[in-house]
């Protein structure tokens, strides 16, 4: 099978991409691949293939005329995350993430790219035992934190010390891990 | 990064196997280079000079690497068609790593990489399969855009703008995100299975239309390796894998294939000059890669005997 970019190559790589639910295929040669991108990391190991993805984020619509899609952005207004910097246009132009706030940053923005290349834009894998549990703390301190702050406001003041002191034996099993 | 190698020292690993922390800041290129033909290190991790480890353990079955593309990738071969059993050991792993690290994890995305086709389980499945059958009766395009079609990513494992050298594929998923572990092992595991099974089938056929063909094809490339003097390396993989083809089908049978799977990784052109301690030509490296062949093929025959 002939490489379908320059069509001299014989094609080596051979992927799908789902794009709004239709799935194409592709067949491309190392060389055309690594051109699409900058080079395919885990090349042997082949544990990815973004290269390729450039072309697949390629799709931000930057205002105007292209309209109010879920990636809708309003002319002039720039996404950037603001913990490294990295816009949303950057982004989608190397088709890595600068950091891992970045993927708070971008939000719901993100939710046609990924079902793009997953066909799903919601985890549903392992959950890591340390961070998970704190993650859920973490939100359980939040909401209690709100619930603090009304009781309060209504000067319920006995539930109030209760939750204070829910809150300060959660805080110290987040610090401990 | 600290934090990360440090892990073998504190002992955690112990129960895992026998680790050590090596610095590609302390390998010469070569070294590195050998690390990635026997696929212990990402060609990305060994080329950039990002500061980067890797956590080995002394069978080389798990390797371990710090500051790849993301903080940690961890990988666990296993031989044959044991995919569940590497992912149970690469998650045992994980969660040990995961005693002493942050990891960025969210509870709707999943593990954030830093590429988005990783993010979710992080999860990249494989299985390297040998389909000389396929590729002889033509068979091999259209499984793999069979195998394309249902969410798996299919590569030539050797040489670079070639295809598939020694006809050696490598499969794995290509959706992270929305599927759970088990389910993408499933899917791997099931697919990979079918195509084995295609495989076979083909190879039977070979063996009953053109038997005679076949058995010219395997001796010729076992004769040419047993005695040529000049060997580049795509006609090495292409020879290997008949050399395979004819241990698998019993018409060779002083051979094993664990000799081929190595002669595949000591014939790649890091190896090659790493065993002879100096930097060569590709023609240095063609008769060297000859000769090197030639002595594993007759010591087997010395005392395997013919
Ligand atoms: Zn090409
Ligand atoms: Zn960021």
């Amino acid at each position: 099978m002939l490489c379908q970019e320059c069509g001299k190559r014989p094609a080596s790589l051979h992927f799908t991409k789902i794009v709004g639910g239709e799935k194409t295929e592709f067949h491309i040669c190392e060389s055309c691949a690594r051109e699409k991108g900058e080079g395919i990391p885990g090349t042997t190991n082949g544990f990815s293939i973004h290269s390729l993805l450039s072309g697949l984020l390629d799709f931000e619509p930057s205002g105007g005329a292209s309209g109010a899609g879920p990636g809708y952005q309003a002319k002039g207004q720039t996404i950037r995350c603001d913990n490294c910097g990295l816009t949303y246009a950057q982004f989608s132009k190397m088709g890595r993430f600068g950091c891992s706030k970045c993927y708070s940053q971008f939000g719901d923005k993100l939710d046609p790219i990924l079902k793009r290349v997953h066909g799903n834009a919601v985890h549903v894998g392992k959950v890591p035992k340390r961070s998970g549990t704190r993650i859920k703390l973490k939100r359980e301190i939040e909401s209690l934190r709100r619930e603090l702050h009304e009781r309060i406001e209504r000067e319920e003041f006995e539930n109030a010390a209760q939750i204070r002191d829910r809150i300060r034996e959660l805080e110290r099993s987040v610090a401990e891990g | 990064m600290e934090r990360l190698t440090a892990v073998p020292e504190t002992g955690r690993l112990n129960a895992v196997g026998k680790f050590e922390t090596i610095r590609l800041s302390d390998l010469s290129e070569l070294e590195r280079r050998v690390l990635v033909e026997k696929h212990l290190i990402s060609p990305n991790l060994a080329n950039e000079s990002r500061g980067g480890a890797v956590i080995l353990s002394d069978n080389e079955s798990v390797s371990i690497m710090v500051n790849e593309e993301d903080h940690l990738r961890i990988q666990c071969l296993y031989p044959g068609f044991q995919i569940s059993e590497a992912w149970e050991l690469a998650s045992r792993i994980d969660d040990i790593f995961e005693e002493v690290a942050d990891y960025a994890f969210d509870e709707r995305r999943g593990f954030l990489t830093s590429c988005p086709t990783n993010v979710g389980t992080g999860i990249r499945a494989s299985v390297m399969m040998h389909l000389p059958g396929l590729v002889l009766t033509q068979q091999i395009n259209r499984i793999l855009s069979a195998i394309t079609q249902v969410g798996l990513a299919v590569r030539g494992i050797y040489g670079e703008g070639s295809e598939a050298l020694g006809n050696l594929f490598q499969i794995s998923n290509q959706i992270t995100l929305g599927q759970s572990e088990g389910e993408i092992i499933e899917n791997l595991h099931s697919v990979a299975k079918q195509i084995i099974d295609h495989e076979r089938a083909a190879r039977e056929r070979m063996v009953h239309e053109s038997r005679i063909r076949l058995e010219d094809r395997v001796f010729r490339s076992y004769g040419i390796l047993s005695h040529a003097s000049i060997m580049d390396s795509k006609e090495s993989a292409q020879r290997l894998s008949d050399v395979r083809l004819g241990i698998d089908l019993g018409l060779i049978q002083d051979v094993t294939p664990r000799m081929m799977n190595e002669l595949l990784v000591l014939t790649q052109p890091g190896f090659l000059q790493q065993n002879s301690g100096e930097k060569l030509s590709a023609e240095q490296r063609d008769i060297r890669r000859a000769e090197l062949i030639r002595q594993h093929l007759h010591r087997k025959s010395d005392h395997g005997g013919v």
